[in-house]
């Protein structure tokens, strides 16, 4: 299996590795980073548990090579509280129990962070098509996308202030 | 209910035995109320209070742990090996190339375990299953030879590499067919047949009766499909054998780890103690994490064999092909009513398709489950039902699908005839069902298959959810549309559950019985820890069981710790699945509450110097009756507990409750659904949902709805979309999510909820459980619908899943072609 050497900024962080070509990010993000916040659900692109940002951009990284990401800059859940503060969408999330096992929920969050970066004030069926590409079998989507309402909300009062 | 098998080589009879009537004295009528009883300060939030989620901050930072997420120092992967035959010989089994593969540790078949007498295993029903086949393989996917090796990326390769030869066999799909015994599935047992056993409940000569002197009888046939619960984490397993200690540390996403842990014990023989089962944060269970599946056992028996700890994860597409299944009943149901159009008698045969082995996860009284709570919210004279359950070529089942045992196929028969008898006899669905329900002065209801109804209100609830949706300004909109020719239809499910399992005297899962248990320790300081036998997947229990002992103890639900899932550490339990956590753990922490209550009211007497008798409870203090202002609250006798406990009494704070409930509980509710359908293509749409739910006292009603919510989503997957399928080879058709289809937040409607509240007359906290209702309640209120909208072109049934194309063909042959 040829090796290839990537250099990644993955949440904030530059890093080198030695990788497998055929190695799926979503892998070399769990095992090899040890970010266990992005899961796997599927195995046909179907569920969106693996949501991560490239370059700004939601994907779902079980559908692309950890080469395909060399030079590219990626975030996963970890990322959002970083300095000690939970994210809006987080805030949200827990405020209006938009999860029940979890599993499904930092990619739900990565697709919505999507979402309310391209659009701040979306409508409730902007939401539901934005997020339609990830499954979750708890909620019944309800609180879901109450959650996003909440922190497009509180992300427009803060961007009114600043 | 009587019972008799044909031909199956395991007694069952014995397990068979009527269960029987609840105690005296349990069941009392109880009042409905409207409003959620709050009776804690914020502080403390106790029962009632919307309680943010004290799990959610690992949750939502990615930082829950998952089965996936344990590494282990020097871990091996497994991966399977699986059939492409529903039903052949295994010939040979060649390892030698994957042997031979750089990272490949080992290879094992069901030759190598059967040197250990490891390669069959019982089902939690005592019916048999293969872990990996000798001979040969009666399932598309069955796991057929597992190997380990070095790196996960290896391990897929080299189930490539594993060789083996088949003699392909006549696979057996259609159940009716295996009635015939034409090619025999199991030809392991004794007796030569696919069936399985035969179970019967209900009064057939009072049934025969009632049709005999009926004026209206009705007969359907309807199937309601194999699903699957496809929970968003599939299943998996890190299994560590330590050799030095003899002692096996396994990270398993079980339901149910004390009742896995025993199965373990008694089939490999290894002492229980050394057996220490993790479930960590599980990703989902939905009664997908009951049965003990082949790959955990391969997973156990590696790690054994290479001394290291060895993880399997499954594949989606494995977990949709191979895993258990839920439903798969053919019901052929008959109605009767008299000339007043009261519903007098019902008949229900039923034929089970179990696949190749009776895997289910019911309490083992009760092989079809609670399946003759079928006469549902009304008041019949006389019911007989019965079911055959058969042997085919797929995998093994059925588990549950969020629902209590078998509830769901019987809610779906009995709200489906009701609903037909009333458009038969040109009555209005809602007011057919108001005649016929069970009045709540009838409580504690005995039903005409032996069930005691704990406590209910069924009138209503329907009048609420009507009033709530405005129903009678629909059934006017659906006339002008009508006029027009466009088809909307309103559907009703006016469902009543059973839940809670159970009463130890009828319910036991292997003979183990289904008690649960809760373990509360109080530390000085006033804080304190919980322990449970269930196992929560996504249902709050972190913040539910505390809210419990917050309303009981008065001490803050954030000061208390929830923990389940470590078989070393928690008291024994049966685990989560059929809603029975709250009837039965849910009251084990109101239990074991109330016995630190009664301690900590001996050390408050002591420590104000006054007798028992002259104290009375205050939210989270003992005071003296008379001068509140000489109290002892929960904390200051926490610390007197560890620090000045009286001269001669024990000293600590702390408290064990194993409950075994006296009755089942039966929560309630009407759930009414608005379709509108395109002519053009068939497709339904549902326009609006009201749910409400009575599952007696809430504990936290932003949980409740969160899971109302949920259960509504998984009600309307079947309904409309999910079907697992397999072509008459038995080839799986739906193996990967790109077919089976999760409905997303876009066919997922805005669910709109409310609740009533009829306490449960017998649990400690009048809690009767609810995640499961609305599963239960969802499938025919939107069947209902669908047929209410086009049965004035005369279409009376339309079976699950409702897929365009069955619309579409309905619409056709019944004369609409724009
Ligand atoms: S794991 Fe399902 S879409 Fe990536
Ligand atoms: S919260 Fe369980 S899958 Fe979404």
């Amino acid at each position: 299996m040829s090796q290839h050497t990537i250099t990644l900024t993955v949440n904030g962080q530059e890093q080198t590795h030695q990788v497998d070509a055929r190695l799926l990010l979503v892998h070399f993000i769990r095992e090899n980073l040890n970010l266990t916040g992005t899961h796997i659900g599927c195995d046909s692109t179907s569920c969106g548990a693996c949501t991560v940002h490239i370059n700004g951009r939601a994907v779902k990284s079980c559908t692309v090579f950890a080469v395909q990401a060399n030079g590219k800059s990626v975030e996963t859940i970890e990322s959002l509280a970083a300095g000690g503060d939970l994210h809006p969408l987080q805030e949200g999330f827990w405020e209006k129990h938009g999860l029940q096992c979890g599993y499904c929920t930092p990619g739900m969050i990565m697709s919505a962070k999507h979402l309310l970066e391209k659009n701040p004030n979306p409508t409730e069926e902007e939401i539901r098509w934005a997020i339609s590409g990830n499954l979750c079998r708890c909620t019944g989507y309800n609180k879901i996308v109450e959650a996003i309402q909440y922190a497009a909300e509180k992300l427009r009062e803060t961007e009114a202030v600043a | 209910m009587t019972y008799h098998k044909e031909g199956a080589a395991y007694q069952l009879e014995d397990r068979f035995e009527h269960h029987s009537a609840q105690p005296e004295g349990v069941s009392a009528q109880v009042a409905t109320q409207d409003e959620v009883r709050v009776t804690t300060p914020p502080d403390v939030c106790g029962m009632g209070h919307r309680m943010k989620r004290k799990e959610d901050p690992r949750f939502i930072q990615g930082k829950g742990r998952y089965v996936d997420d344990v590494k282990l120092p020097g871990m091996l992967y497994m991966d399977i090996v699986r059939s492409p035959y529903a039903h052949a010989k295994i010939l040979s089994i060649d390892a030698s190339a994957a042997l031979a593969m750089d990272g490949v540790v080992a290879v094992v078949t069901g030759k190598d375990l059967e040197q250990h007498g490891l390669h069959w295993m019982p089902t939690l029903m005592s019916d048999t299953q293969m872990v990996l086949p000798t001979d040969k393989v009666v399932y598309y996917a069955q796991e057929v030879a597992v190997v380990i090796a070095t790196e996960r990326y290896i391990a897929a390769d080299a189930i490539e590499q594993v060789f083996v030869d088949y003699e392909p066999l006549p696979a057996v799909v259609d159940p009716f067919e295996a009635m015939e015994d034409n090619v025999i599935v199991r030809d392991d047992k004794e007796v030569k047949t696919n069936r399985i056993w035969h179970w019967e409940a209900g009064d057939k000569a009072a049934t025969d009766q009632a049709f005999d002197e009926a004026a209206h009888v009705i007969k359907q046939y309807m199937h309601i499909p194999r699903i699957h619960v496809s929970s968003i984490e599939t299943c998996g397993m890190v299994s560590d054998y330590n050799k030095a200690m003899g002692k096996f540390t396994i990270y398993m996403t079980s339901q149910a780890p004390h009742a896995h842990r025993t199965v373990f014990a008694l089939v490999s023989g290894i002492p229980e103690h050394k057996i220490q089962i993790i479930s960590p944060d599980i990703g989902g269970g939905f009664g997908g994490k009951v049965p003990v599946y082949p790959g955990y056992v391969c997973c156990i028996v590696a790690s054994l064999l290479l001394g290291r700890p060895v993880k399997w994860i499954e594949d989606r597409s494995e977990n949709l092909q191979a895993d258990s299944f839920a439903r798969d009943y053919h019901i052929t149901a008959e109605m009767a009513a008299d000339s007043d159009g009261k519903i007098v008698g019902l008949r229900v045969n039923t034929l089970a398709d179990n696949g190749c082995a009776d895997a289910a996860a019911n309490p083992s009284k009760f092989p079809a489950g609670m399946y003759s709570i079928c006469t549902g919210s009304y008041d019949l004279k006389a019911a007989h039902v019965n079911v055959d359950a058969v042997y085919t070529t797929k995998p093994p089942g059925g588990v549950a699908y969020r629902c209590s045992f078998r509830v769901t196929e019987a809610v779906h028969m009995i709200e489906r005839m009701t609903d037909i008898m009333a458009h038969d006899l040109g009555v209005d669905p809602a007011e057919y069902r108001m005649n016929n329900f069970i009045k709540a002065d009838q409580f504690p209801y005995k039903s005409p298959t032996g069930w005691e109804y704990d406590s209910g209100n069924y009138h209503n609830a329907l009048r609420k959810a009507m009033d709530m949706i405005g129903y009678e300004e629909l059934r006017q909109e659906q006339a002008e549309k009508r006029a027009r020719g466009e088809f909307m239809g309103i559907g009703i499910s006016s469902f009543t559950e059973v839940v809670g399992a159970g009463p130890s005297r009828d319910y036991d899962i292997l003979g183990v019985k289904m008690f649960d248990s809760a373990e509360i320790r109080i530390h000085p300081t006033g804080k304190a820890i919980a322990r449970f036998g269930t196992k929560s997947q996504g249902q709050g229990h972190e913040t539910t069981y505390a809210q419990i002992v917050a309303e009981e103890l008065g001490l803050p639900a954030n000061d208390i710790e929830v923990e389940e899932g470590d078989t070393d550490t928690a008291p024994y339990g049966l685990g989560t699945y059929a809603s029975r956590s709250t009837p039965t753990a849910g009251a084990a922490a109101a239990m074991a509450a109330r016995k630190i209550k009664a301690k900590a009211k001996k050390i408050a007497a002591y420590l104000l110097e006054v007798g028992e008798d002259d104290l009375e409870w205050n939210v989270n203090q003992w005071q003296v009756k008379g001068s509140p202002e000489q109290a002892k609250t929960i904390q200051d006798i926490a610390f007197a507990a560890y620090t000045n406990n009286p001269p001669g009494m024990e000293p600590g704070l702390e408290a064990t409750d194993y409950y075994d409930p006296p009755n089942l509980t039966f929560p309630f509710g009407s759930y009414i659904c608005v379709v509108d359908i395109d002519s053009g293509t068939g497709e339904v749409k549902v326009r609006r949902f009201v749910a409400v739910d009575d599952c007696g006292n809430i504990i936290n009603p932003l949980i409740v709805e969160g899971q109302v919510h949920g259960g509504l989503t998984m009600g309307l997957a079947p309904a409309l979309y999910e079907e697992i399928v397999y072509d008459e080879n038995g080839q799986c058709l739906t193996g990967t999510l790109a077919d089976y289809l999760l409905p997303t937040a876009v066919e997922s409607p805005k669910w709109e909820t409310g609740h009533t509240i009829t306490p449960s007359p017998h649990h400690p906290i009048g809690a009767k459980g609810v995640g499961e209702s609305p599963t239960v309640g969802a499938p025919p209120a939107i069947a209902n619908a669908v047929v209410d909208a086009l049965w004035h072109l005369g279409v009376r049934h339309i079976d699950i899943p409702i897929t365009p194309q069955k619309v579409w063909q309905a619409l056709r042959e019944h004369g609409v072609t724009d």
